[in-house]
C-alpha cells in the first residue's frame, strides 16, 4: 500500500501522542494512583500502535504493543507503578521518538527494540505472582461509569433498585454470539434495566468481542435470581454477579451530597473535548509562510498608498487608506498569531530530560516551569530548543551542586531550576535560573587568561558583566573535567550566535554561591518590525524601535568630549555618541558647524547605551525586513533592508553592532 | 558541430562585451540606488527590484577598467547565478545576437585590461570583437569576500 501521503499525518500524530504519553507518565510518577492517567497513556499507546502497524513500521508497533500490555496491567491494578516501570517506559518512549524522527528524515523507522521489548515482557510476566486480586477495584476501573450513569444508579436506588455488575462468558464454541447476547439482554430486561455494557451494545451486536462481556443492571431482584436467569440462556459458560453498591458507595455519596456540583464537573470536560475536536485544522507551514510573504508585499504597497494619499490630499482617499491600514494591521496580527505556537512545545521535553540528567549526575534537581503558554513565532520555537537544552544542561552540570555539597553550604538538598517564559513589550523573555554555585569569577578569569581571551593586566579591570560575558566567548569552558553532559568548550558561544541569528540576545546575571540566571530575549516575529525612520544627508535609515531607548535633541553645549570621544549626559549616565554619517561614511556629508540642535537617537544593548547622531527624525513605520542577500552578508551595523513607501530601499540599522 | 549561443551585447567604455542570455533576468534603467556603508567600492548599493532587494555592482570597477559615469544610456543587467541575484551597471545594453560557437576563440592573455580569468572567450564578429564574460568568476563570492576582508583591514 502506498502510505506516503499519510506519512506526514502519521508523523504529526505520533509526535502528539508521544508527547501526551510523556506528559502523563511524568504526572503519573508524581501520583501513581491516578488511574485515569494510565488510561490516557494506554489510549495514546494504542492509537500509536494502530497507526504504526497500518503504516508498516513494525518495530514501533511491537514496542508499543508491549508497552500496552504493561500499561494494561497497571490499569487493571495488577501492577504497581514503580520507578522501574516508569524508567523502562521512558526508555521505550525515547526509542519511539528516535524511530519517529528517523521516519521523518526519510528513514525506515527501524531500530532494534528487542531489548526493550523483552524488558517490558519481563515486567509483564514478573507481576503474575503479585497480582492483586481485588475484584472491587477491577470492576470500578473496568466499567468506568460516567457521572450520568452514577446518577441514575443513585437515583434508582431510592426507588428500591439495586445495581449489579455482571460478567458473562460465552462458550468458546458459541457460534452466534450476537444472538446469545440478544437473548441475554432480553432475559435481563425482564428483571430490570441494563444501563451500561462493556463493550458497548452496538459492538456486542456486531460480535466485536471475544468470549466475555460485562454490563450493569438495575434490578429489584437479588443476585441469585439474576444469575439463574442468565444461565437459562444456552451456551453461557459462566456468569458472575456482584452488587455495585459497595463499589459505588464513595462516588454515590459525593453525588448525593451535591448534584449541582456533579453537573458542573460533568460539563467541563465535555465542552473542552468538543472544542478541541472541531475547531482546529492542520495547515502546512509553507502555506502560512507563503501567505506571510504575500502579506509583506501588501505592507509595502500599504506604505506606498499612505504616502500617495497624503500627497494627493483627498480626504476620502485618506480615510479609505487609513481604514485599509487599520484592517491590514489587524490582518497582520492575525497572521502573526497563526504562526505563533506556545513555547510549551519546546518546554515539554525538559522535564524528562532534567529527570534523566539529574539521575546521571547524582543530583537532586527540581524543575519549575512557568509561562509555557507564552507564544512565539514558529521559526523561533523550532530553533530555540537546542540552545535551551544546552543552557539547562549547563546549569545542571556546572551550576547546581551535588546534594552533599549543598547541605554543607547550608542550602536545601534539592536544587531548583526555574524555566520561565513571559512577554515583555515586543519581546518574549525566556529565563533559566538555578540556585546553584553561580559563576566563579576567579575561575573564569583564570580560564580566560589560559585561553588567551584576555591578558592578565586586563583581567583585573574587568567588571562583573564583562566577566559574565566571557563565558560566551568561543572555546571557553570552565569545567575542569570534560563531562558527558557539557564542557566540551563548544557551547555557550554557539548558543549565543544561534540566539543572535534569531534576532535575540542573551544575558547572564550571577551571584557566587547563589546561582545564576540566563535571560534570552527573543523578538515576537521575525519579518515585520516597528522602526523609527531617520534621515542622514539623503539616506533614510530605519532603527528598530525595540532597541531605541529615547530620542533627544541636544544643544551644542550638551555634547562634551571625553578622550576625544564625544559623550552626552543621559539621566546621570555618561554615554558615548556616534555620528551615523561618519560611521557609515555617507557621501557628501559635511560635519556641520552650525550651532543648531543635534538630533540623537539613544539605542541600547542590554544595559549599555549609545547615542546616534542623525540629521532628522522622520517618524515611526512598520517595515518588512529583507535580507541584503548573499553578496552583502555581514555588513557591519546593518541587519537588512526594507522597501519604503516610495519604492526606495532603506537600510535597517543593527544598533547592537554600534553600541560599544 | 555548430551550436548557437544567444548573448546580450553591452558596452563598457568603447568595448563590446557579451553574456549568455540564460544568466540575465532583465535589463533595467538605473535608479534610486541605496548605498550600503562599509562595503567594497564596486558594490554601489542595493535597489528595489519589484520587491526584491538586489545588490548593484559597477562592472567596470569590478573589472578594474575605470568607473562608470551615469548617463541616460546606463543600464543595469539583472543577473541570476547560483541563487544570487545581482545587478551589473553597464554603459549601454545594445543588442541580443546569436553567436556560432565556431567563431569563439579561447581568451588571449590580456584584453583591454581585463584579466583572462573573467573571460570565457572572444567572439570574432564581422566588424568587431566581442568579449564573452565569465560571470561566475566575476561574481565569485569567495573572491569578493576576500576583497571585503582587505577593505575592512
Amino acid at each position: 500500500m502506498d502510505t506516503d501521503q499519510y506519512k506526514e499525518i502519521f508523523l504529526d500524530e505520533s509526535r502528539e501522542h508521544l508527547q501526551a504519553v510523556n506528559d502523563n507518565i511524568l504526572k503519573l510518577e508524581k501520583n501513581p494512583n491516578q488511574l485515569d492517567l494510565v488510561n490516557e497513556i494506554f489510549r495514546s499507546a494504542h492509537t500509536l500502535k494502530g497507526m504504526a502497524a497500518t503504516m508498516g513500521f513494525e518495530d514501533i508497533a511491537s514496542l508499543t504493543h508491549q508497552m500496552e500490555n504493561v500499561l494494561d496491567l497497571i490499569r487493571r491494578n495488577e501492577l504497581a507503578v514503580t520507578t522501574a516501570v516508569i524508567d523502562i517506559t521512558f526508555e521505550a518512549i525515547e526509542s519511539l521518538e528516535e524511530m519517529v524522527s528517523e521516519i521523518s528524515e526519510g528513514g525506515e523507522g527501524k531500530k532494534d527494540v528487542s531489548h526493550l521489548v523483552s524488558q517490558l515482557e519481563r515486567i509483564e510476566k514478573g507481576t503474575a505472582s503479585q497480582k492483586v486480586d481485588n475484584i472491587d477495584k477491577e470492576v470500578s476501573v473496568d466499567m468506568n461509569l460516567d457521572q450520568y450513569q452514577s446518577t441514575i444508579i443513585s437515583q434508582s436506588k431510592d426507588q428500591g433498585y439495586q445495581a449489579f455488575q455482571l460478567t458473562i462468558q460465552l462458550n468458546e464454541d458459541c457460534m452466534l454470539k450476537a444472538a446469545r447476547v440478544y437473548m441475554i439482554f432480553e432475559a435481563l430486561e425482564e428483571l430490570g434495566e441494563v444501563i451500561k455494557a462493556v463493550p458497548s451494545v452496538e459492538e456486542l451486536e456486531e460480535e466485536k468481542f471475544e468470549q466475555s462481556f460485562s454490563l450493569i443492571l438495575l434490578s429489584k431482584e437479588n443476585e441469585f435470581i439474576i444469575e439463574k436467569r442468565v444461565k437459562q440462556v444456552s451456551e453461557v459458560y459462566s456468569v458472575k454477579v456482584f452488587s455495585l453498591d459497595q463499589i459505588q458507595k464513595e462516588e454515590v455519596t459525593v453525588i448525593e451530597a451535591s448534584t449541582e456540583d456533579s453537573k458542573v464537573h460533568e460539563e467541563k470536560p465535555q465542552s473542552k473535548s468538543k472544542s478541541a475536536a472541531s475547531k482546529t485544522i492542520r495547515v502546512n507551514i509553507e502555506r502560512i509562510d507563503h501567505l506571510m510573504n504575500l502579506f509583506e508585499e501588501m505592507v509595502i504597497d500599504r506604505g506606498r498608498l499612505e504616502d500617495l494619499s497624503k500627497k494627493v490630499g483627498d480626504q476620502e482617499l485618506i480615510e479609505t487608506v487609513e481604514h485599509m491600514s487599520r484592517v491590514s494591521q489587524d490582518m497582520q496580527g492575525m497572521m502573526l498569531t497563526m504562526r505563533m505556537v506556545p513555547v510549551e512545545q519546546v518546554f515539554n521535553r525538559f522535564p524528562r530530560m532534567v529527570r534523566g540528567l539529574a539521575k546521571d549526575l547524582n543530583k537532586e534537581i527540581e524543575l519549575k516551569i512557568s509561562g509555557a503558554d507564552t507564544e512565539l513565532d514558529r521559526t523561533v520555537v523550532d530553533e530555540i530548543g537546542d540552545p535551551l537544552v544546552h543552557l539547562i544542561r549547563n546549569s545542571m552540570d556546572h551550576g547546581i551542586e551535588s546534594p552533599e555539597k549543598r547541605v554543607q553550604q547550608g542550602k536545601e538538598k534539592t536544587g531548583t531550576l526555574e524555566l520561565r517564559a513571559f512577554h515583555s513589550g515586543n519581546h518574549v523573555i525566556i529565563e533559566i535560573e538555578d540556585n546553584g554555585a553561580g559563576i566563579n569569577r576567579e575561575k573564569v578569569i583564570e580560564k580566560a587568561i589560559a585561553n588567551e581571551l584576555v591578558t592578565e593586566e586586563c583581567s583585573e579591570k574587568l567588571t562583573n558583566e564583562e566577566i559574565n560575558d566571557l563565558i560566551f566567548a568561543s572555546g571557553f569552558s570552565t569545567a575542569d573535567q570534560v563531562s558527558d553532559v557539557s564542557g566540551r568548550g563548544v557551547g555557550l558561544d554557539v548558543v549565543r550566535s544561534k540566539i543572535e541569528s534569531l534576532g535575540g540576545h542573551i544575558f547572564v546575571e550571577s551571584e557566587k554561591g547563589r546561582g545564576s540566571k540566563f535571560s534570552i530575549q527573543l523578538p515576537l516575529t521575525l519579518s515585520i518590525l516597528a522602526t523609527l525612520l531617520v534621515k542622514v544627508v539623503d539616506e533614510t535609515y530605519a532603527i528598530p524601535l525595540s532597541s531605541i531607548e529615547e530620542t533627544v535633541l541636544l544643544k551644542p553645549e550638551q555634547i562634551m568630549n571625553m578622550q576625544q570621544q564625544p559623550v552626552m549626559d543621559f539621566r546621570g549616565k555618561v554615554i558615548p555618541i556616534l555620528s551615523l554619517a561618519e560611521v557609515f561614511q555617507v557621501p557628501s556629508y559635511q560635519k556641520s558647524t552650525e550651532q543648531g540642535n543635534t538630533a540623537v537617537v539613544i539605542v541600547k544593548k542590554g544595559e549599555k547605551m549609545t547615542g546616534l547622531i542623525v540629521d532628522s527624525f522622520i517618524g515611526q513605520k512598520e517595515v518588512v525586513l529583507k535580507s541584503l542577500g548573499e553578496l552583502l552578508q555581514d555588513v557591519k551595523g546593518i541587519s537588512g533592508a526594507t522597501i519604503l513607501g516610495d519604492g526606495r530601499v532603506s537600510l535597517i540599522i543593527d544598533s547592537n553592532a554600534l553600541v560599544k | 558541430m555548430e551550436t548557437l549561443v544567444k548573448v546580450i551585447v553591452f558596452q563598457l567604455k568603447n568595448n563590446q562585451y557579451g553574456v549568455n542570455i540564460q544568466q540575465v533576468r532583465s535589463i533595467e534603467r538605473l535608479q534610486n540606488v541605496t548605498e550600503v556603508p562599509q562595503t567594497v567600492d564596486f558594490i554601489k548599493g542595493v535597489i528595489n527590484l519589484r520587491g526584491e532587494i538586489t545588490p548593484i555592482i559597477d562592472l567596470k570597477e569590478r573589472l578594474h577598467i575605470g568607473e562608470t559615469e551615469y548617463t541616460d544610456d546606463t543600464r543595469v543587467l539583472i543577473i541570476n547565478i547560483n541563487t544570487i541575484q545581482v545587478g551589473l551597471i553597464v554603459d549601454a545594453a545594445t543588442d541580443v545576437i546569436d553567436i556560432d560557437s565556431s567563431i569563439i576563440d579561447a581568451p588571449p592573455e590580456m584584453i583591454g585590461g581585463v584579466t583572462e580569468d573573467y573571460i570565457t572567450g572572444v567572439a570574432k564578429l564581422e566588424d568587431k570583437l566581442l568579449i564573452l564574460l565569465n560571470l561566475e568568476c566575476v561574481l565569485n563570492m569567495d573572491e569578493i569576500k576576500k576583497i571585503e576582508e582587505v577593505v575592512e583591514d
